[in-house]
């Protein structure tokens, strides 16, 4: 948005005088300009690749323990929460009760309903963008892009915080004074017997990815028109 | 005449010396000439063995599980014989499976161990094994290791020759070793030439749930059959049962049963018998017995048969041919081209191996010898592809490596022979420690074996392990047979008696094997799916317990309102769903085992309080961190 409403500055056209059709092509681009046919559809295959988002998960929580040589752990999905292997989500409740945690109830979690919601309209937004072409609106569905991983952070912060530490102090079998079992959001720590490792999922990397691709395209088309002059996003 | 008989019977008191000194006789392996024996055999902690071999337990009535090279026991997997550390037999939903037409018997004794083949070759899906005494034949499911299914085998006594399979498992066989009036009646017992018969029985198997079902039984001359095989490749479709005691003797059979130059193996056309099944040709016989089976709801369930079809061999011609073979045969196997059946005569001073074809070309010939009681007698000349000569003393079974070779068990000179087929010389030999019985080599009786190992089931251990009063373990040796010369690489010890073994490579069950049973699919009518449905229910003067085990508790853990005199049932689940993690029930004065109950199932104990009090019960598996608080107060009152 910002990029449109940026006025030509008279050094661009002082730049004028093609020797190449690529330099002439250069020269006549203007600040308001749609981005280029390449640039956009970039962005369309960035926003498509983010429907992956719903066939993998998107953030894993393997807990490591010496009777677990099968393995332990959870998967975030976007728009569930399930075990790496069939019934460990059991498994875990079943774990989790000796500590006094309450049970992870997948559809307790309203954000699994609103996730699936927030990451449609993120890849409207980046058709959008395409559509429209302007490196503006590209710059703001950035910004949104961090915002709404941020925020899902932040959520996966409290809830991680909220299990953790409200514990059922009553009902706990196994009491260690000044325990808490907030799982990281990223990285490992130990949690009594369990080393809690949390890690992005394939379609948390496939997130991160389609960021990282629709970042470069603006960068590109920044450093572009910074060549013909402009100033602005 | 009279000569023959004072010679063989100075043979018989020779061998008879013979068994009182092989063990003393055989040469010991130096000590320290094992080589790299160890390595061979050792499966480092965490680390898998390459083969499942399936023990029979013998009179333990039982199937036991080692891995192989290391000769690690890892399971006992209770078939015919009650199982208290399992529960089996003892809770309601299994006892079932140990119904017989003479009641409910708690033991047997489990010979054969047969795993099922597709094609010829092991397929991993189920185990069968014979009971000798009560004549039974059970499945296991290897997916669970758990016995799913029991058939008693009527117009039987002594199922020894049992459950030999067919190439696509179409049929496991049933034979008699003890020949009985057929029907039942009460007749002298020295009227046992005219009145004793055998039957030679067919089961088949439901190629989709492994389901048994009697298709019918063939009514043959009352010899004893001792051990089959099925014919496979040019073979397929016939199956041959060794025999002894063609002398038809009912007393004193060491003797009396020993003086036939030749005994038989019968060659069974069961191709031919199921067209003459199809064609109505069979007699429908009134019979009574059981079919046990455990149900889609894992309950155990009896169903008593009333009926069997019987064909009579001698009204069929081409049904059943005997082929004479010296001296009291016991093993009776097939070597892995279907060609050879290799005849194991105990009393035989050489191992006669007879051709299929030469046997097909004999009959088309009418090479017959006469006949006994109506089937016809091929003659040996025209039957036998040639002999191994001198290769020691006793042979009791042959199992192939594959590679050309044949390996027989010589129970008298305590050794294994191995020698060629084709050429029948003898190329190789190696003692055993000691008596040997049956042999076997991973897939050893089938198509491809994998002839790496052969397993030496020993009758007799003496002095090669820690002494534990009179009875000592039984035993089996590894010894590798990958190279020119057989090595003895390990011993190790057996439960019960370990008669025969199957084996296979650990890939084919490893995938498979289930972790737990899935709480949403448990049918058993007396499950709950969850603590909340816990609850205690009066009927008449019995109680029903719905009690749900997982970590760490009983619910319910405090049950009042039982009155002495009441059938207090114990519908134990097992919630858990999670991998080795089984709860234990067991009350105080329970005249039962306790329950062991795998994650996701339900089994029921039934408990008759005797006197008013307060009595525990608590869980007997160690489960977790808190096991030992895992208990509970049961209120009896008067």
């Amino acid at each position: 948005m910002v990029s449109v409403s940026n006025k030509p500055q008279s050094d661009g056209s002082a730049k004028a005088g093609p020797s190449t059709p690529t330099e002439s092509l250069e020269r006549i681009r203007r600040p308001g300009d749609p981005l280029r046919m390449s640039s956009r559809f970039a962005i369309v295959a960035v926003a498509l690749l983010l429907s992956l988002t719903y066939y993998f998960p998107l953030w894993e929580i393997t807990l490591d323990a010496p009777q677990y040589p099968e393995g332990l752990g959870l998967e975030i999905w976007i728009n569930q929460i399930q075990g790496q292997h069939p019934g460990d989500l059991n498994k875990i409740n079943n774990l989790n009760h000796y500590i006094g945690m309450k049970k992870i109830q997948p559809e307790s979690i309203p954000e699994l309903r609103v996730m699936p919601w927030v990451m449609r309209g993120l890849m409207l937004f980046g058709i959008v963008v395409a559509l429209v072409g302007k490196r503006g609106l590209l710059f703001a569905w950035l910004v949104l892009f961090v915002a709404v991983a941020a925020a899902g952070f932040v959520d996966f912060y409290l809830w991680g915080y909220d299990y953790g530490h409200n514990l059922d102090t009553e009902h706990a079998i196994i009491k260690v004074p000044g325990m808490s079992y907030q799982p990281p959001v990223i990285g490992s720590k130990k949690l009594l017997n369990f080393k809690a490792i949390s890690l992005p999922g394939i379609a948390g990397y496939v997130a991160i990815g389609s960021f990282l691709c629709a970042a470069s395209v603006w960068f590109i088309e920044f450093r572009r028109a910074r060549k013909g002059g402009f100033r602005g996003l | 005449m009279r000569t023959n008989r004072l010679l063989l019977f100075t043979l018989g008191v020779g061998f008879l010396i013979l068994v009182a000194l092989s063990p003393g006789c055989a040469d010991k392996q130096e000590a320290g000439g094992f080589g790299d024996a160890a390595a061979k055999v050792y499966v480092a902690p965490g680390t898998y063995d390459e083969f499942y071999a399936f023990m029979s337990g013998g009179f333990s009535g039982q199937v036991s599980v080692y891995g192989l090279p290391s000769g690690r026991l890892f399971r006992v997997i209770p078939v015919f014989s009650q199982d208290p550390e399992k529960g089996y037999g003892y809770s309601e939903e299994t006892k079932p499976l140990l119904m017989t037409s003479h009641g409910f018997i708690p033991w047997d004794d489990a010979h054969h161990p047969q795993l099922s083949v597709s094609d010829g070759q092991t397929n991993g899906r189920w185990l069968f094994i014979n009971g000798n005494n009560t004549p039974r034949l059970a499945r296991i499911d290897l997916t669970t290791f758990e016995t799913v299914e029991t058939i008693e085998i009527p117009n039987s006594a002594g199922n020894h020759g049992s459950p030999y399979v067919t190439p696509n498992t179409e049929y496991v066989v049933a034979s008699t070793r003890f020949s009985v009036p057929i029907p039942q009646k009460d007749v002298p017992i020295n009227t046992a030439k005219e009145n004793f018969k055998g039957t030679i029985s067919y089961i088949k198997v439901d190629s989709a749930t492994g389901r048994m079902n009697l298709a019918f039984q063939i009514l043959v001359p009352g010899i004893a059959y001792d051990l089959s095989r099925a014919g496979k490749g040019p073979s397929h479709g016939w199956s041959f049962f060794s025999s002894y005691n063609t002398e038809q003797a009912s007393t004193q059979l060491e003797v009396n049963a020993s003086q036939n130059d030749k005994d038989f193996i019968a060659a069974v056309n069961w191709k031919l018998a199921e067209e003459l099944v199809a064609q109505g040709k069979g007699q429908t016989w009134p019979a009574n017995y059981y079919h046990n089976y455990m149900d889609a709801a894992d309950v155990g369930q009896s169903e008593v048969m009333k009926e069997v079809i019987m064909l009579n061999a001698r009204e069929h011609p081409g049904l059943v041919y005997y082929l004479p073979t010296p001296k009291s045969p016991h093993g009776c196997d097939v070597d892995p081209s279907g060609e050879y059946i290799v005849a194991s005569g105990k009393l035989a001073a050489l191992i006669p191996v007879h051709s299929f074809s030469k046997f097909q070309q004999a009959v088309q010939n009418n090479d017959f010898d006469g006949e006994f009681e109506g089937i016809p007698i091929v003659k040996y000349e025209s039957v036998i592809a040639g002999e191994v000569k001198e290769p020691g003393l006793g042979p009791l079974h042959t199992e192939f490596d594959g590679k050309g070779n044949a390996y027989t068990s010589m129970f008298l000179s305590s050794e294994i022979v191995k020698w060629k087929l084709g050429t029948w010389e003898v190329v190789d030999r190696i003692p055993t420690y000691y008596s040997i019985g049956h042999l076997m080599i991973p897939g050893g009786d089938t198509k491809q074996p994998y002839g790496k190992y052969v397993v030496a089931l020993n009758k007799i251990t003496k002095d090669r392990y820690l002494p534990t009063g009179p009875e000592l373990t039984h035993a089996a040796q590894l010894i590798d047979i990958s190279g020119d010369k057989m090595k003895l690489l390990l011993d190790f010890p057996t439960i019960g008696e370990p008669h025969y073994a199957q084996a296979c490579p650990a890939s084919l069950l490893v995938e498979n094997s289930k972790r737990w049973y899935a709480i949403e699919e448990n049918h058993n009518p007396h499950a709950i799916k969850a603590e909340g449905e816990a609850r205690v229910e009066r009927d008449g003067r019995d109680v029903h317990v719905y009690l749900s085990t997982i970590r760490t508790h009983f619910a319910p853990d405090n049950i009042e309102g039982v009155k002495v005199g009441d059938k207090v049932y114990f519908h134990v689940t097992n919630l858990e769903q999670d991998w080795d993690v089984p709860h234990g029930f067991a009350v105080h004065g329970a005249s039962t085992s306790e329950l062991l109950v795998m994650p996701g199932q339900t089994r029921t104990l039934l408990w008759e309080p005797r006197m008013a009090g307060v009595i525990p019960f608590y869980c007997t598996d160690f489960c977790s961190a808190l096991h030992q608080e895992m208990q509970g107060w049961i209120r009896v009152s008067n």
